[in-house]
This record gives structure tokens, C-alpha cells and sequence, in this order.
């Protein structure tokens, strides 16, 4: 295999980082990056945990190669709080809206995404918005009900 | 888990470059677009290809607009484009429907429809509403290009007519001739990302035309040919829904496996039936539930 050095902008920095072909973006950015906010879960996409922005949109990373985000912008979830936490992390801190915190990452990026393009989202959208992220401490309730305090505002 | 298949990767720039590169690897090597199948299958080793061919970085592939009287989907375009598309939202509402099913957000916004179509699992959930809007798939080879009816492209569960050294270019679905309407039911364990236990799309063309597909109750997708015969030419009413009901079983042929029972299955399709039926024809009448209501 030939290794190749792929430059990407994260969290609003330029990096640079040498890969393999096989190398998968959530061990790079871990691994080889350090941002440790996206986390292995299930490994095969039905979880959330690896969540990140991919040029703005949500995407498994545990589904990507890092090959494949040469020339991207990545987001994780320490690139949308560098200046503190954003209103709907104060929502969720506000309602005790997780309890381990394992698939908080993912919830708040894809809660993050769902407001970006849809500010007032019904309960529906925010359900669909966020399935695909599983939580196995809270039940979902007090999830979907901060992102609804947001959306009202 | 790491990858543990080494193989290269090549991104080409145009269709003519990943022709060559297909053909260069003899087979050996497998277009990667979304890659929310390809990389789980790499992870697993049920795919160990020499090379990934990522076809994200050929423009001819993004397109997703209307010529020559079809609309044509590249083999790029995300579940996500094909549900911001307000022309797809307008001509093709049934797949539109469809595509707001499918997975879950982070995977629609990589996830491809050409993909869906060549890991070709039973209960893809791209495949019915393409099949009752007559769709074909069109193929890259590297000397010539197919146009291969949605009817002849599903050869298996998992297997599809594209050759080893072919690629999707598009889909293309023909722009109705006459005003139709439709739905797609799907049932799932629980609403949000799961596989279809079953699915069915419904397309009701003005004049009494019925067209019906289901995936997930068989080992590929197919169309209903026995039930639309039934009900082409004749007024919706409920012995006629009984009847075609009765039919269901004859056409599917569902198996028992993690998701559901093949009874329940086989009785659930004939319970969507009736009500994609109604739904079809309310909606076609201008009335019914909006397009992206829960039909289950």
C-alpha cells in the first residue's frame, strides 16, 4: 500500500497527517490527531458515537476512510465549543440531559446539524434527526426535550 | 476495528480515468462512493478488492436534473440530495418518500442511491419506487455503455447484472407521461433507522394504471405484476382490495429471519397494501395525508 499525507481543516485548523490507504477516519482523528470526542461504538455505522462534520453534514466516521476527507473540513464536537458551551449544550446540561455521556458527542452534532438547516424543528424532525444515535441510559426524553427548548427560542 | 485488506486507492477525475482503472484491475477492484456498505464489508472481510476506485471526485457523477425526458440521478448523489430536491419532491415524490426512510441521517448524508442499488440487500429501500417508476440503471464499461431496465438488475439477493469492470453512471427515471401519485409503506421494528421488514411503493397513474413493488419479502425487489393486473382498469373498492389482498401470498415470498416472521411478514404486506392502495388513490384525487406522513 501507498501511504499518502492528506491535509484537512480541524476544527478550524490546518492539519496535515500521514495515512494507509486501510486507515479509517475515526482512528485518525483519535489516534493520530488526538480529538477524542468521537468514540468507537458499534463500529458499523448503527450507533452515532463516531459522529462528526464532514464538510458541514453529519456522517459516520467509522465509515469513512481518512483518505477520503483529503482537502475537507472536519468538525468535531471540540470545534463547535471553542468558545464555550453553545446554547443547546447549555440546554442539555440544563435538563441533565445525559447520564454516562457516551453517545452525547453524536446528539449534540446531529442535534447541532437539525438546527442549522431547520431552526424550529417539530418533535418529529428532531426524533429522525437524532435516531440513528443510540442512548442507553436516558430513554431519549430528556434528549429530545432540550433540543425543543432550543428550537423555540 | 481496523481495516486489515490492504488495498490502493485511486480517485479518478473523470468517467474515461475510472473506466481504465476498472479495467486495469481486471475485477479486482470496486468503486467506493458513500461507502457506508463498501467499508463495513471491507471491516469484515466479505470484500477484500486490490483497489477502491473513489468515483466522489468525477463531476459527470454529481448531476441530479431532467434531459431528454428523463430525470437522471448520478451515481453520486446522496439520500440527503435526493430529499432537499424539490424536483425530486415534485416529479418523483414516491421516491422522495422512500429516501426519507432510509438508514438514518449520517448515513443518508453519505449513503448513495446507486450504492443501495449494488449492495442490492432484499430490503433496500431504494429499489421499489424505481421499479414502479420504471427506472433504469446506466453502466460504464469499459468499452460500452448498458442501459439495464430496474427489472433485469437484481439477479440474487446481494448480486446485480453490473459486470465486474462496469460502474454506475445513473439512474434515470422517465418523467411520467400522465398525472400519477403514490406512497411508499414501509414497516420497520420502530420508526428511525432500521431495516424494512417489508416495503411496498404504490404508484396510481390517472386513468386507472396501478403500478406496485415490494422489497424485503423476497430474495430481490420485484413488482406485483399479478395484483396490478387485478386492479388495472377497475374503480377502488373494498372487494377489490379483498381480492387483491388475497393475492399478496402469490407474490411474495418472505423468509423468517432476525427482523421478523415470514407470517408476519405475509400478513403485514397484505395490511400495507390496502393501505398503500387507499393512500395512492387519495392522493392522486388531491386529498391524503401530505407525502413523508407515516403511513404505519
Amino acid at each position: 500500500m501507498t501511504k499518502a499525507t492528506i491535509s484537512l481543516k480541524l476544527n478550524g485548523i490546518a492539519r496535515s497527517v500521514d495515512v494507509e490507504p486501510n486507515d479509517v477516519l475515526v482512528d485518525v482523528l483519535r489516534d493520530k490527531l488526538g480529538v477524542k470526542s468521537p468514540k468507537v461504538g458499534c463500529d458499523r455505522g448503527d450507533c452515532g458515537t463516531c459522529t462528526v462534520l464532514l464538510n458541514g453534514r453529519t456522517v459516520r466516521s467509522c465509515l469513512v476512510l481518512a483518505v477520503e476527507a483529503d482537502g475537507s473540513e472536519v468538525v468535531t464536537l471540540e470545534g463547535i465549543s471553542k468558545d464555550g458551551p453553545t446554547k443547546l449544550q447549555k440546554a442539555f446540561v440544563e435538563r441533565s440531559s445525559f447520564q454516562c455521556g457516551f453517545c452525547a458527542p453524536g446528539m449534540v452534532l446531529s442535534a447541532t446539524e437539525l438546527l442549522q438547516n431547520n431552526p424550529h424543528p417539530h418533535r418529529e424532525e428532531i426524533q429522525e434527526a437524532i435516531a440513528g444515535n443510540l442512548c442507553r441510559c436516558t430513554g431519549y426524553s430528556p434528549i429530545i426535550e432540550a433540543i425543543e427548548a432550543v428550537s423555540r427560542k | 476495528m481496523p481495516i486489515t485488506t490492504e488495498f490502493a486507492y485511486h480517485k479518478p477525475k473523470d468517467l474515461a480515468e475510472a473506466s481504465a482503472l476498472l479495467a486495469r484491475y481486471q475485477g479486482r477492484a470496486m468503486p467506493l462512493a458513500g461507502g457506508t456498505d463498501l467499508i463495513l464489508w471491507l471491516k469484515e472481510g466479505l470484500k477484500a478488492p486490490e483497489a477502491v476506485i473513489d468515483i466522489k471526485g468525477i463531476p459527470e457523477l454529481w448531476h441530479l436534473d431532467v434531459k431528454g425526458g428523463s430525470l437522471a440521478i448520478g451515481a453520486r448523489v446522496t439520500f440527503t440530495e435526493l430529499i432537499e430536491s424539490e424536483l425530486v419532491k415534485e416529479r418523483f415524490p414516491v421516491l422522495w418518500e422512500a429516501s426519507r426512510t432510509v438508514a438514518s441521517c449520517g448515513v443518508r448524508n453519505r449513503a448513495t442511491l446507486a450504492g443501495n442499488l449494488c449492495a442490492a440487500v432484499p430490503s433496500l429501500d431504494g429499489a421499489p419506487a424505481l421499479l414502479v417508476y420504471d427506472a433504469c440503471v446506466r453502466t460504464r464499461g469499459p468499452a460500452e455503455e448498458r442501459e439495464i431496465p430496474m427489472s433485469e438488475w437484481f439477479t440474487g439477493p446481494k448480486r446485480t447484472a453490473l459486470l465486474p469492470e462496469e460502474l454506475v453512471a445513473a439512474v434515470e427515471l422517465p418523467l411520467p407521461a400522465k398525472k400519477t401519485a403514490g406512497c411508499y409503506v414501509k414497516l420497520g421494528r420502530y420508526q428511525g433507522e432500521d431495516l424494512a421488514q417489508v416495503g411496498l411503493a404504490v404508484l396510481a397513474e390517472a386513468g386507472g394504471t396501478w403500478k406496485l413493488a415490494f422489497c424485503a419479502v423476497g430474495p430481490v425487489a420485484k413488482r406485483a405484476e399479478r395484483i396490478e393486473s387485478l386492479l388495472n382498469g377497475k374503480k377502488l373498492s373494498d372487494a377489490l382490495i379483498a381480492k387483491a389482498k388475497a393475492l399478496v401470498a402469490q407474490e411474495i415470498s418472505p423468509i423468517t429471519d432476525i427482523r421478523a416472521s415470514k407470517e408476519y411478514r405475509l400478513h403485514m404486506a397484505a395490511v400495507m397494501l390496502e393501505r398503500g392502495l387507499k393512500t395512492a388513490a387519495a392522493r392522486l384525487a388531491g386529498k391524503g395525508p401530505a407525502y413523508g406522513a407515516s403511513l404505519i
